[in-house]
């Protein structure tokens, strides 16, 4: 197993809380890994620190070999995406010029929009099925479609690794598993490397291909799930009493809690 | 090559077989060359107004030579400094708006109300006060009182990050307690000094000559490149530090850059002219709801502010002629009136 993205004894803190303790982290290449673990447990911190957002105070993040705070930050915005949990469309911006800014770390003063550019735009527009929706005001769309757009935002970017933190919250079940379902085809389509954090265990347990479980700011578990998920891990991350049965759909582990369970 | 669909109203001229390429926003061109013609059409109207009127063809003639001396004195010494000066200073002050409206992403968060400019005027005043000074040495005053008044507006703004709605109302209070300053300021002067600054204290190109429009050229032609280079920066980080961060963008260098920029463009106009209000707080969203742009966009911000400063200085002289009105009081008027109408849309949205 090859990867271009590690993190190496992380040591990452706000103010005076530790989040991350020497945290070891593999990020395989063309897998789709979902970070699970129960709240605050460090999930978003790893993943805002593996992409630069977050300085680690000891360890380091690695970036093919090199520590990724050696690259400029537009070399790494042309390697690494981030979805963001929360972003602001500025007032009156359309789909198009929404999306248009995930070209930003490949554009340059004076080369401000190439074919490339407009190719890459097209084609994450129609992978999110955002193309009819080209000329609309951000603001005047339904929640799930926004997602869509800031998708399509972090398509248009072309990174071989792309971040996605906790994609499909506030949507609705459908919308929820229509995002996954293209997080899944363009991980197999294109070998895009995927690292998304995700709150519901099963359908993080459908979708990775690599699960990382969480707890206090460690690695708990790491692998495929139906090598990991067992009763005894969901109680140890979750201090959850569970069932595990194989899920009808896709053999993959599905958790249903036991009754009176805490 | 296929039609550029993207974005929408957006044309890309290409240079040097496709090895250079600007994009261009449609709207935004039409909305900057017609405030440039009219700028340049009001600045002609400008130059033959005054106590002594000129014909078009005597404005040429001054240029051409064939004028006497006594026209081509009035023409080139005395008006064109005041008209360059006030076109430069309201496309400064515009943008230095645009600069702390995008950061703070809100259309109140102008240097005028969050306490940048009267802090560039609280500088410049200490300086003529206490040491004296020509304008090179006012300038520095006023973008030393500028920048501290931005920096005791981010301190005590602070908490975990800074927030837009904090920063203005912390500004505004901030602003007030450097009114006070001022005020003092002129109180324990000398009267002759008092006089003079309390004159300079309501912005007027009244006595503006090439001795100050000069280094006010010089100061926006340093300061504009700089702008060019982050105005995308700028732009992508309305959409949230990690956003921004995750496309390449260092938020941190690109605000401390741009607020230097920002107080520097109000320290140069205040030093000239005395604090002018309201033309960074307008012109920006003006100029956005005319060119229906996504969040403030520098160029028509710029052409915006320069039409609205020069309009109020043609007015300021010409209203009351020959009573000269500092330019100050036309946009406080002015400005005022924009303000109220800002507030009672911002009240009504939440």
């Amino acid at each position: 197993m090859h990867s271009r993205l590690t993190g190496w004894a992380l040591q990452v803190g706000y103010d005076q809380r530790t989040v991350l303790h020497q945290l070891d982290v593999d990020i395989p290449d063309g897998a789709f890994t979902v970070i699970v673990g129960p709240n605050a447990c460090g999930k978003s911190t790893l993943l805002r620190s593996l992409a630069r957002l977050l300085k680690p105070s000891e360890g380091a993040v690695l970036l093919d070999g090199r520590a990724i705070s050696s690259y400029s930050a537009k070399e790494v915005a042309r390697i690494v995406g981030l979805l963001p949990q929360s972003s602001t469309a500025p007032d009156g911006i359309t789909v198009v010029d929404l999306v248009s800014r995930g070209r930003f770390p490949h554009q340059k003063l004076l080369r401000q929009w190439s074919e490339v550019d407009e190719r890459a735009v097209r084609d994450a527009m129609a992978a999110t099925s955002v193309t009819d929706l080209a000329t609309w005001p951000v603001d005047e769309l339904s929640g799930g479609q926004r997602q869509r757009v800031w998708v399509a935002m972090a398509l248009a970017q072309q990174t071989p690794l792309l971040l996605l933190d906790e994609p499909t919250t506030f949507l609705d079940i459908a919308h929820q598993v229509e995002l996954l379902d293209l997080f899944g085809r363009l991980n197999r389509d294109s070998g895009r490397t995927l690292v998304a954090v995700l709150h519901d265990l099963n359908q993080a347990s459908r979708y990775a291909d690599n699960l990382l479980a969480m707890k206090d700011g460690r690695v708990v578990a790491q692998g495929a799930p139906r090598d990991i998920v067992t009763e005894d891990l969901v109680y140890e991350v979750f201090g959850l009493r569970a069932r595990i049965i194989p899920d009808p759909e896709s053999g993959t582990p599905l958790v249903i809690p036991l009754l009176g369970a805490h | 090559m296929s039609a550029v669909i993207l974005p929408a109203g957006t044309r890309v001229l290409r240079l040097a077989g496709g090895r250079l390429s600007l994009r261009v926003d449609r709207r935004g061109t039409v909305v900057v060359l017609a405030l440039t013609g009219f700028v340049l059409g009001l600045a002609a109207l400008a130059v033959t107004l005054g106590e002594y009127p000129l014909t078009l063809g005597q404005i040429v003639g001054a240029f051409a030579g064939t004028e006497s001396d006594g026209v081509r004195r009035i023409v080139v010494d005395g008006r064109l400094p005041r008209i360059v000066m006030a076109a430069v200073a309201g496309a400064a002050l515009a943008l230095s708006g645009a600069i702390f409206q995008s950061m703070t992403r809100n259309p109140l968060g102008s240097p005028d109300i969050i306490g940048f400019t009267t802090g560039a005027y609280t500088g410049a005043l200490l300086v003529t006060l206490v040491v004296g000074g020509n304008y090179i040495a006012q300038a520095w005053g006023a973008l030393a009182g500028g920048l501290a008044a931005a920096i005791l507006v981010y301190v005590l703004a602070y908490t975990r990050g800074v927030q837009g709605f904090r920063l203005i109302v912390v500004g505004i209070a901030v602003s007030a307690m450097l009114h006070a300053v001022n005020g003092w300021l002129i109180l324990r002067a000398r009267l002759e000094e008092a006089l003079a600054a309390a004159t300079w204290g309501a912005g007027s190109f009244n006595e503006v000559g090439w001795r100050e429009t000069v280094p006010v050229l010089v100061a926006v032609a340093v300061l504009v490149p700089l702008l060019v280079v982050f105005a995308r920066p700028l732009a992508l980080l309305e959409m949230g530090d990690d956003a921004a961060r995750s496309l390449g963008v260092r938020p941190e260098v690109t605000r401390g850059i741009l607020l230097v920029v920002g107080v520097a463009l109000v320290a140069a106009i205040t030093a000239a002219a005395g604090p002018i209000s309201f033309v960074a707080l307008a012109a920006p969203q003006l100029a956005r709801r005319l060119a229906r742009s996504a969040g403030v966009s520098l160029l028509p911000s710029a052409a915006m502010g320069a039409a609205l400063l020069l309009a109020s200085d043609v007015l300021a002289q010409r209203l009351l002629a020959p009573t000269q009105l500092p330019v100050g009081v036309i946009t406080v008027c002015v400005g005022g009136v924009y303000l109220v109408a800002l507030l009672i849309s911002q009240a009504r949205r939440q």
